[in-house]
């Protein structure tokens, strides 16, 4: 019996890295989840005839099991009705809010490893190590869903000796693991610092960092897993831990890269704070929705650039019966999409996946970018820092040096917009001032419906 | 000691396998791979569940049931939420 539970658990190990790297490619990625789920759950009902073998003496045992089914349903239930009933703009917030739920878990089993587990001093290190980390990644997590479901406002927010704050914290996190293996009494207090530390380290990040910061907290989940594994022994515990936490570290650097941060700059730099003068005395042109219908409905080449906006209005299939309706009266139709358009990258490809819009119409900031003076229309779609120009000629800028797109150099540029507010980094964007620069004011489905109609009279 | 090392090497080979495994992945998918390796992470509910049947007082009980409970949510709601991102590349195969 013991080499089936062990051999289902080296199954459920191939299956989660099969599943990875199927994950890794567009074609594939959903059949990975899928393998991935079929080794989850050899690897959940073959932990039920484990604990059978092992604690059918414990007087507990039936009771114990009872709760635990119970809490498994109860979790599986909240977890898979808020998941499907969210809409799909707020995918990356439940991202956060589910890896913090892991990290809490894995900081419990640290807890309880420190309280109960009789094993040797180094397996209470592991132990100690999984709780910290575990707990900072529950807090963290919790912190970076609160701020981008904007409950507690996404802007950054920063106080003076805000890092050495932090810093003495973890000194004190440090001090308190030693003392609490010492002496168990200090555990609640070596519990509580991490949790605050965690939401301190959220507390500074922009919305627009925030991705970036989730992935950082899905990684350190990883880690603390693989402690936990450690800590009991379990090596099914360790090889997915550890993965995660490798895998998960890389993909924040390559998240990080692909803003052009790093990621001390993102954790310490604070970006994203309101920085510059006051509004100058300038204003942003509006134009009429048929002016623009015949400027886009008579160009030879327009680039749509879409951003959080197209998102937030939902106006993905708005957009493809725009990109119909011109590509019918031979006008060229590409999109543009950077990096990390929207709140997370590949947040609009899948987005406009969603409303059919072939891959060959999706370019990458490097393939586009030297089109744009081709383009006799740029149509931004809820966009705003990604074609910010301050990042190219402005060194106090926060976004300077993250690579835009270059929407300016388009003959014209028509930016839908819902409001004059600024951007998700909170930072004034030149480009709404240019002379060749026109504004649509609305909700983008609202405004893009307009222009669909408008340009049919055409 | 022996024990030791062999989970060292585990840890070393495990790390690896992490890199190696998604390093070229398109920049498209890095939400959805977070979330995969979100769920993956999920895991970590085998070892609440082991951890809760360790427990000896009824505050230990609780506070495993707490733990089995965080973790059925990660894995039930990491799966759910990248099944959903990855429906929309359905039908798109080349």
């Amino acid at each position: 019996m013991n080499h089936i539970i062990t051999g289902t658990y080296f199954l459920a190990v191939l299956l989660f890295i099969f599943g990875l790297k199927l994950l890794s490619s567009p074609t594939t990625a959903r059949r990975g989840n899928l393998i991935a789920g079929v080794g989850m759950l050899f690897a959940i009902l073959i932990t039920f005839p484990l604990i059978y073998l092992q604690y059918n003496q414990d007087p507990l045992f039936t009771t114990k099991i009872l709760v635990m089914v119970l809490m498994i349903l109860l979790g599986s239930v909240i977890g898979w009705v808020s998941a499907k009933k969210v809409p799909l703009t707020d995918m990356p917030q439940m991202v956060a809010l589910f890896n913090g739920m892991g990290g809490g878990a894995a900081g419990v089993i640290g807890y309880l490893e420190i309280l109960r587990g009789h094993g040797e001093f180094s397996l209470k290190v592991l132990a100690a190590l999984a709780l910290i980390i575990g707990t900072i990644s529950f807090s963290g997590s919790i912190g970076a869903f609160l701020k981008l479901q904007g409950w507690i406002g996404d802007r950054p927010i920063t106080f003076p000796g805000q890092q050495i704050l932090n810093a003495i914290l973890l000194l004190a996190i440090l001090i308190l693991a030693f003392l609490t293996l010492r002496d168990i009494s200090y555990l609640n207090l070596f519990t509580v610092l991490p949790l605050i530390l965690g939401f301190l380290i959220t507390l500074p990040i922009g919305g627009a960092d925030m991705p970036v910061v989730i992935s950082l907290f899905n990684a350190m989940t990883g880690l603390a897993v693989a402690f936990d594994g450690f800590a009991i022994q379990n090596y099914t515990l360790i090889v997915s831990g550890t993965i995660v936490g490798a895998s998960g570290t890389l993909l924040t650097f390559l998240m990080a890269k692909a803003m052009n941060r790093s990621i001390t700059n993102i954790l310490f730099g604070a970006v994203g704070k309101i920085v510059g003068g006051e509004a100058k005395d300038r204003v942003m042109k509006e134009i009429s929705v048929e002016d623009a219908a015949a400027t886009l409905a008579y160009a030879n080449k327009v680039i749509i650039v879409p951003g959080f906006g197209l998102a937030a209005a939902q106006a993905q299939h708005k957009i493809k019966e725009l990109m119909d309706e011109l590509e019918s009266r031979g006008v060229e139709v590409k999109f543009a999409i950077h990096p990390v358009a929207g709140r997370m990258p590949g947040h609009m490809n899948v987005l406009l996946a969603e409303a059919d819009i072939p891959y060959e119409k999706l370019y990458d900031l490097e393939e586009i970018n030297e089109e744009f003076s081709t383009a006799d229309v740029a149509l931004i779609v809820g966009a705003n820092d990604v074609v910010n120009p301050a990042a190219e000629n402005d060194p106090n800028s926060p976004i300077y040096g993250m690579p835009i797109l270059k929407a300016y150099n388009a003959k014209n540029v028509f930016v839908i917009k819902r409001g004059r507010g600024r951007g998700f980094a909170g930072i004034d964007n030149e480009l709404f001032y240019l002379d060749k620069t026109f504004m649509l004011f609305g909700d983008a489905r609202d405004v893009l419906s307009k222009l669909v109609q408008a340009i049919k009279r055409f | 000691m022996n024990e030791v090392w062999i989970a060292l090497y585990i840890f070393m080979l495990s790390a690896f396998t992490g890199f190696e495994v998604i390093s070229r992945v398109p920049v498209i998918l890095h939400t959805p791979l977070m979330s995969g390796t979100n769920f993956i992470h999920g895991i970590v509910l085998v070892g609440s569940m082991i951890v809760m049947m360790n427990a000896q007082t009824p505050f230990e009980v609780v506070v495993g049931a707490f733990g089995v409970f965080l973790g059925a949510l990660n894995v039930v709601g990491g799966f759910a939420v990248t099944d959903r991102m990855l429906e929309m590349f359905k039908g798109r195969k080349k």
